[in-house]
């Protein structure tokens, strides 16, 4: 059974769905899944044109926006993503709520599970805290960050964002900048990329690359030296630096980091010409990437934004078919 | 007050027995073992099909009380060791407050005299406050009834001190059980570091971090000849280590437990965040998994120890990171190591229970225990190895065990402790 739209110059497809009604992350979806995703959210995007930037799909629908990290970007973006398709949501500040007096993530959940709220989106800062809550609710939950684990919509955005600038992903050679370790950004982009067949590089110091990572994925190629990492790519993915992460004497200094791994416009000259330069946001300017290049024709960071939320809209969409199916 | 057990295969592992023998136990105390003996007015237990041997020991149990309660108690701890088959048990000193006095050990040495069901010894803490700065009045604790010293969980991270342990306990003759673990190497991390922790999102436990203190341990031990026994050795490295220290004369010792021979770090990825599989040391590799067992068979292990850690489900159902480490053992300990190191490994029970009875009983001078002689204590245990049952209820007050839901064989029928009659499967 699908949602019928109101709308005749925007089609969905009709036949295949997602295997389960939680995403969790990359890691559990399929090629197919994953590009059943890309290509739901290129009609949605279609919508941000109009002047009414809304459709019906989700209407009587709730999703809940359970945010236990500090979050502006994915968060809004979730929020005009379900808002967008007609959902009503409603946002948990966390500091404000019971889980300030102890209440545990399990209470929460079935606290918002019994106000039948439809979607619970998840922001945590422990991994594998969206898997409590999927094996806990019946609601669908969707991770939108979990520790050094995964954070999906992300990949998925990224994923799309490449797509849709070089019209495949397959063969790209696509290089992440950055504390590898620590970043779910780096994961979630690891798993979707190699499911498309991408040449993936990873690049930072040795303290940020994850141990055995050669062992997961035995096609991608680890490089500590930045300007080697940028021969020939189409696609470089910069990760925002941790500062606390020099404390825990990942590296020596902002400083020495930014001289290393520092994205320049020199720098990018490695690289291919029509080199796409993507980063999650939010970025620090002078560290991690200058601002001419954040700002170049190569940079794509403020499209991601805006592909962030149809790719949003198609996960809470098709989600929504793998409810009313069971 | 007489009790007969007839018709059972004993195995006594220190006499090379394994036959069938019927075994009398008068006062406490096995009095005679001999082929079919005929006795009227006794109370007598049919063992036929069975094993019978002597009372397992386990030297490494959490008991909880004082200061969790609510996760186990001497009381319920004790009823959970006696239906594993266990007759003694050390428990670990990181109570609140912990074994590091005098007036600790007595507590919890007349708490389970008065409410435990088999024999406890305290281990007590090596350092005051088990903050690895001070020694404890360690003359003063053997002199109270420790079996030996420990600051289990918190490894003494200053060399000097542990050296001092270590010369200090030697007068003493009370062995130094070393956890070791680096905490500079392991802080923040949740499970093995590797492919498992990479793929998961956690921060990683560096088989290093264990194996590093492994080595400082066995180098100490030789400075100030003492007595070393390192608990829940989870790498192949360490194992190798302890050989060859071993080899060089050293007295060191070590035990490993049923779930880093049973379990791998791959069932976190099978079972993805599952608390009850946050052990520390962590679940490590089949590599590491192999070599313990390497190491069983050709005695480099000495014990088996459960390390039984009860929390309750409030703790266990937290985010992973925040959970707490350790699950319960002593009622999965005996049927892990039938159905895994018998039948899978082939290694014979005697074998098995050699690290369960008088190894440790060696180890840690239980003269009277550990052994089915006539004068020893009538500790005994008597267990089907053929019987399958499915693990799900404990007599513990906790249940976080991997293992719910297992098929495994080995049935414990009853437990006698002191003559007595502690644990019978009937009456469950």
């Amino acid at each position: 059974m699908t949602k019928k739209t109101n709308s005749e110059e925007f089609s969905l497809p009709q036949k295949i769905s997602l295997k389960q009604k939680h995403l969790l992350g990359l890691e559990y979806l399929s090629k197919e899944e994953i590009l059943l995703i890309l290509d739901t959210a290129k009609p949605f995007k279609t919508i941000f044109t109009r002047s009414i930037k809304k459709v019906p799909t989700l209407r009587g629908r709730s999703v809940v926006l359970l945010f236990y990290e500090p979050s502006t970007r994915t968060r809004t973006s979730f929020e005009l993503a379900a808002k967008r398709l007609s959902a009503d949501t409603v946002n948990i500040a966390v500091q404000l709520s019971s889980v300030q007096k102890g209440e545990s993530l399990i209470d929460t959940a079935k606290t918002l599970e019994s106000m039948k709220s439809d979607f619970i989106v998840i922001r945590h800062s422990y991994s594998g805290a969206p898997h409590i809550l999927a094996q806990n609710v019946s609601s669908s939950i969707i991770n939108a960050g979990d520790g050094f684990h995964e954070h999906p919509t992300q990949g998925l955005l990224d994923i799309f964002t490449i797509r849709e600038k070089k019209g495949k992903v397959e063969g790209l050679k696509v290089v992440i900048v950055g504390d590898i370790l620590h970043s779910r950004v780096a994961r979630s982009n690891l798993w979707g990329l190699t499911k498309l067949s991408a040449r993936v590089v990873l690049c930072g110091p040795p303290t940020l690359i994850p141990k055995d990572i050669d062992k997961i994925f035995p096609q991608v190629e680890i490089e500590h030296d930045l300007d080697k990492a940028l021969r020939n790519a189409d696609v470089v993915n910069i990760l925002r630096v941790q500062f606390e992460r020099q404390l825990e004497h990942f590296f020596p200094s902002v400083r020495e980091y930014s001289l290393l791994y520092g994205m320049t416009k020199q720098r990018l000259k490695n690289a291919k010409s029509d080199v796409l330069v993507l980063h999650p946001g939010p970025m620090n300017r002078g560290i991690e990437i200058t601002t001419d290049v954040a700002d170049s024709l190569n940079s794509v960071i403020n499209e991601q934004v805006t592909n962030g939320i149809a790719v949003r809209m198609a996960v809470l969409y098709l989600l929504s078919l793998v409810n009313t199916n069971q | 007050m007489k009790l007969l057990i007839k018709n059972g295969i004993v195995i006594e592992p220190q006499k090379n027995i394994e036959k069938k023998l019927d075994v009398l136990i008068e006062n406490g105390k096995i009095v005679k073992l001999a082929e079919d003996i005929k006795l009227h007015n006794v109370e007598v237990i049919n063992a036929k099909g069975c094993i019978v041997s002597a009372g397992l020991i386990d030297i490494h149990t959490h008991l909880r009380e004082p200061g969790n309660e609510e996760e186990e108690t001497i009381a319920s701890g004790t009823k959970s060791a006696a239906a594993g088959g266990f007759t003694t048990v050390f428990c670990m000193p990181n109570t609140n407050p912990p074994i590091d006095d005098q007036a600790a050990v007595e507590f919890t040495m007349l708490k389970a005299k008065n409410e435990g069901v088999i024999n406890v010894f305290p281990v007590g803490a090596a350092t005051k406050g088990r903050r690895g700065e001070e020694l404890t009045e360690i003359g003063e604790l053997k002199k109270a009834g420790v079996v030996a010293i420990s600051d289990d969980g918190e490894p003494i991270s200053n060399s000097q001190i542990m050296r001092r342990v270590l010369e200090y306990s030697r007068m003493f003759d009370l062995p130094v059980i070393s956890h070791c673990e680096d905490k500079t190497l392991s802080r923040g991390g949740v499970v093995n570091e590797g492919k498992v922790s990479t793929l998961l999102g956690f921060r990683g436990i560096p088989k290093e971090a264990e194996e590093i203190v492994v080595i400082r341990d066995i180098i100490l031990c030789s400075l100030a000849k003492g007595r070393l026994h390192i608990t829940h050795v989870s790498t192949k490295d360490s194992i190798n280590f302890i050989r060859q220290a071993k080899k060089n004369g050293l007295k060191v010792t070590c035990d490993v437990t049923p779930h880093h021979f049973v379990l791998t770090e791959d069932y976190l990825l099978k079972y993805s965040y599952d608390t009850n599989l946050k052990i520390n040391p962590p679940l490590r590799t089949q590599e590491d998994v192999d070599t313990i067992i390497e190491g069983i068979k050709d005695n480099t292990v000495d014990c088996i120890a459960s390390d039984h850690a009860p929390h309750t489900v409030e703790e266990k159902s937290k985010e992973f990171d925040l959970a707490p480490f350790g699950i319960i053992g002593l009622e999965t300990v005996l049927p892990l190591c039938i159905t895994y190191l018998y039948y899978q490994h082939r290694i014979p029970l005697s074998k098995i229970l050699e690290k369960l009875t008088i190894n440790p009983a060696k180890i840690f001078g239980l003269s009277k225990k550990g052994r089915l002689e006539p004068g020893c204590d009538a500790d005994v245990v008597i267990f089907n190895p053929q019987e399958e049952f499915v693990v799900k209820n404990f007599v513990s007050k906790s249940r976080n065990s991997p293992f719910i839901g297992w098929k495994l064989k080995g049935k414990v029928k009853y437990t006698i402790c002191s003559g007595k009659v502690v644990y019978s499967e009937k009456n469950v």
